[in-house]
């Protein structure tokens, strides 16, 4: 018998919520394992070396990028807006995680109503600048961007909110200005935020579908992304579809791992150090 | 330099009306019970809250309207506030940097400052690797280091535990002491703090100065309750008679009385909580001292190393003061919440004061 | 124990609920392709009305997915496939019952906005600035469009390939695209929002329908009946209605 010395915690959950808690365990397991054992093995590096295999993955990589740039852009201002504003703050928020809880097509129909040409900013951008929207690798960045911010602004306004304004009370007090403020102090601290906030985007952007088909259509190595491509294989050719699946979920455990055990575990966190 | 300023101020309910001014050099304390408005005054002079009816004047510049950093003042709080991200030296840089100074000039800028507040060897530091004592001395430095017009200190010592606290006040004595031109408003409710530091003191309470004067005089002969209490002194308003002071319900206290005490004026009596002696009702008291009275105990609590007993407030100056007794007589006495006690008091500790205005309207 | 009879009791109440609606109403489910949305709920109207307590239930989709699902095990009675490819894949699988049969034909079609604006005349016209979209090579209806431009030997240069006949439709009908490749009876089906213009040479690859009952039924004689139905004259007159050609 050997005895441990290490201090450990005395508290236990209760028994009673292992059973539920496996099954939810299971919930997201087994499906993914029923994928693995679908996967034909043999013809995987075929399978997704096909052109329209490696299109798909480009096509995906490169617009999840962008979009997840375009979501820090776009997001961080907004999350710091937002977690500031005096008044109209719980309004600003309910429509920020819009796109959260509308169903992604519905998304790409709203893009769509505003963007395409019957849209009143699409008709204007085709008349003045000649630049349509819809059917472009532009408009699959476009979608996933709007699927993928909320996400990025969520994780950010929860941490500026909890973490409180003193650091940068205390900045000003030091003769800091705003901008000064905004550079030095508050970006700073909400890196680890940020940098949660971008995986989740880069992985809702990754598997982005429904606003994407409905809004920038399907077409090999132009609009037509992993989901996408992983869709069209499931009518003809199940095989592919299945190996498509495991490439995308491959990519998006790299993803997980590659922005660290810690940055996961902030994923949920998401406050100040 | 001269700070001249006027705050007033509403949030809700509550309201902040106060003027203060200071002399170049100088450290004007601003005491206070929670709720007070002591922070929320130190927020306006720093421009963190405002108002329009606010006017803060250095030296005939208006800084009312201007934002938090072009009012070149420091702030220090109760927690250090360290940025987090930053090392100690880039922490005390920063305001020399947002200044303008070049990142080698703010960081020999820095050095100064750390090396003043005796913290250079924590430079190269994460704030996170600092005790509260020390974070809280960069802190100070990184404040200074701007070279500020105004320096307010919020409850600088507060959170200190109390083996670092005492070496935090002797650093804040020295700097404070050889600033030539600054003035520094420091908000505190420990009459230590305000004793150590400050040169006048103001009380403050539900939003107005109840009492104001050179802090030694404030904290030692106050003239209100408000003051007495954070004193940490027994005090009882009455009109000034021959050999003590008449309460308004006819009791004599008798005291010494200060010197220019004009008989037949609104007066205050203060004694020290030690000074008080508790005796079990109806059991003979020693000697024959004048100042007897009875009292029921209202409650009974530890304080520092001795045993603080409160009276139920009544009528009579015995009724709502407080006697420090050793754990020992508190137990021989059995006191208990709701026993009846004689209080008595020796003349020759209590003190007689002319009363301000104020404090002739006694309130809890 | 109190329990174990509450359970029971349960339990009985359920079971006999159960077999009350078995009694009252039968449900066949048919899987059909989605082209065939319109004419197959009209039918399965008429097929109700003829029968007291029979519902039928429809699901319609690509018939390459249909099929996949029915291999997978989707409980259906009937599946109504786009085309050929589609059905082999189901008879493949093992869960179709007896020979397919086919009931229609399809021709596909450009489907444009109302009045034709860009002027499209047909296949050839389907280039420069015409914003197009056909199915996808996968499903049946993208293979068809596929078929006619080889045959007419044009490049087609589609901005989008889309999963299916309707979105196809509804691009075109949103304005969103020019021209659309789509089955004759689509156009019909959108009522005025869209004009067909018709292709030369879409007789030779219009799409055969086969239908057929499955092995794993549970309504065996109804599925039966409903594919009877479907071949009926009364079943092929809405069909032709709806703009299919005879099979």
């Amino acid at each position: 018998m050997t005895r441990d010395s290490t201090l450990r915690s005395g508290l236990r959950s209760p028994r009673l919520l292992w059973i539920p808690a496996a099954a939810g365990l299971a919930l997201i397991v087994l499906p993914v394992a029923g994928l693995l054992f679908r996967v034909d093995f043999a013809r995987l590096p075929e399978l997704l070396t096909s052109q329209a295999s490696l299109d798909a993955l480009e096509l995906s990589l490169v617009t999840a990028g962008l979009s997840t740039l375009l979501c820090v852009l776009l997001g961080v201002p907004l999350a710091v807006v937002l977690a500031r504003v005096r008044r109209g703050g719980r309004v600003l928020r309910a429509v920020v995680v819009l796109p959260l809880v509308m169903p992604p097509v519905v998304g790409g129909l709203a893009l769509l109503y505003l963007l395409g040409r019957n849209g009143f900013a699409g008709y204007l951008l085709d008349v003045v600048a000649g630049v349509r929207v819809p059917f472009t690798t532009a408009a699959v960045v476009l979608a996933q961007t709007f699927v993928a911010m909320p996400f990025l602004v969520i994780s950010l306004d929860g941490a500026i909110r909890a973490g409180g304004d003193e650091y940068e009370r205390v900045a000003a007090t030091l003769g800091a200005g705003p901008w000064v403020v905004f550079t030095r102090v508050t970006l700073p601290l909400l890196l680890p935020p940020l940098a949660s906030g971008v995986v989740l985007s880069f992985a809702r952007a990754l598997g982005e579908f429904g606003a994407t088909i409905t809004f920038a259509g399907s077409l090999q190595a132009v609009t037509r992304t992993l989901p996408l491509e992983v869709y069209a294989q499931a009518e003809a050719d199940v095989e592919s579809a299945v190996a498509l699946s495991l490439l995308l979920i491959v990519v998006a455990i790299a993803v997980i791992v590659a922005a660290g055990p810690r940055m996961t575990a902030r994923v949920t966190e998401g406050a100040r150090p | 330099m001269t700070l001249r300023a006027v705050v007033r101020a509403a949030r809700g309910q509550f309201r902040l009306s106060v003027e203060l001014s200071a002399e170049r050099g100088h450290v004007v304390a601003v005491l206070g019970h929670n709720g007070a408005g002591k922070s929320t005054l130190l927020d306006c002079l720093a421009g963190l809250l405002r108002s329009d009816e606010t006017s803060v004047r250095l030296d005939g510049r208006e800084l009312g309207s201007l934002p938090p950093h072009r009012r070149r003042v420091g702030l220090l709080r109760q927690r250090p506030l360290l940025f987090p991200h930053l090392t100690v030296r880039d922490n005390v840089a920063f305001g020399p940097r947002a200044a303008g100074a070049s990142r080698r000039q703010a960081r020999a800028i820095a050095g100064r400052w750390l090396a003043a507040v005796g913290a250079e060897e924590y430079a190269d530091r994460r704030p996170d690797q600092l005790s509260g004592g020390q974070a809280q001395r960069v802190a100070l430095a990184r404040a200074l280091a701007t070279e500020p017009e105004l320096l307010l200190l919020d409850e600088p010592l507060a959170a200190l535990d109390a083996d670092a606290a005492p070496a935090m006040r002797a650093l804040l004595r020295t700097v404070l002491r050889s600033a030539s031109k600054r003035v520094t408003v420091l908000v505190t409710h420990d009459p230590l703090d305000a004793l150590a530091l400050a040169d006048t003191a103001l009380v403050l309470a539900d939003g107005r100065v109840v009492e104001r004067g050179p802090t030694q005089r404030v904290l030692s002969a106050p003239r209100t309750p408000y003051a007495a209490r954070l004193a940490g002194l027994n005090l009882v308003a009455g009109e000034a008679v021959e050999g003590g002071l008449r309460t308004p319900d006819g009791d004599l206290l008798s005291g010494l009385h200060a010197e220019g005490l004009e008989p037949h004026t609104p007066a205050v009596a203060v004694f020290a909580p030690s000074a008080v002696s508790v005796y079990p009702r109806g059991k003979s008291v020693p000697g024959s001292p004048r100042n007897t009275a009875e009292a029921v105990v209202a409650a009974v609590e530890p304080h520092g190393p001795v045993i603080r007993v409160r009276t139920r407030a009544s009528g009579g100056w015995a009724g709502g003061l407080t006697a420090d007794l050793t754990p020992a007589a508190v137990a021989d006495l059995a006191l208990d919440p709701g026993k009846p006690v004689t209080v008595v008091v020796k003349a020759t500790a209590v003190d007689v004061h002319p009363a301000s205005s104020l404090s002739a309207a006694r309130s809890a | 124990m109190r329990l174990t009879r509450v359970v029971a009791a349960a339990a009985i109440a359920l079971l006999l609920a159960g077999c009350a609606t078995a009694e009252a109403t039968r449900t066949v489910t048919v899987f059909a392709a989605a082209s065939l949305t319109e004419t197959f709920e009209q039918l399965a109207e008429k097929f109700e009305a003829r029968r007291e307590g029979v519902d039928v239930r429809l699901s319609f989709g690509g018939s390459s997915r249909l099929a996949e699902q029915l291999a997978e095990g989707a409980p259906a009675d009937v599946f109504a496939a786009a085309d050929d490819k589609a059905m082999a894949k189901a008879v493949q699988a093992g869960v179709i019952d007896g020979e397919p049969q086919r009931f229609a034909r399809n021709r596909m079609t450009i489907a444009v906005a109302p009045g034709n604006p860009k002027k499209i005349d047909g296949l050839t016209g389907l280039r420069g600035d015409v914003v197009l979209v056909t199915c996808a090579p996968e499903v049946p209806c993208g293979r068809a469009a596929q078929a006619l431009a080889a045959n007419a030997n044009v490049r087609l240069q589609p901005a989008s390939e889309e999963p299916d006949v309707k979105s196809v439709l509804g691009k075109v009908a949103a304005g969103e695209a020019d021209a659309g490749l789509v089955y004759v009876t689509d156009v019909r089906a959108a009522a005025g929002k869209v004009d067909a213009v018709p292709i030369t040479g879409a007789d030779a690859v219009a799409n055969a329908y086969p239908i057929a009952t499955t092995r794993e039924a549970a309504e065996p004689d109804l599925a039966r009946q409903f594919v009877e139905f479907v071949l009926s004259d009364e079943g092929q007159r809405v069909l032709r209605d709806a703009g299919f050609d005879a099979p």
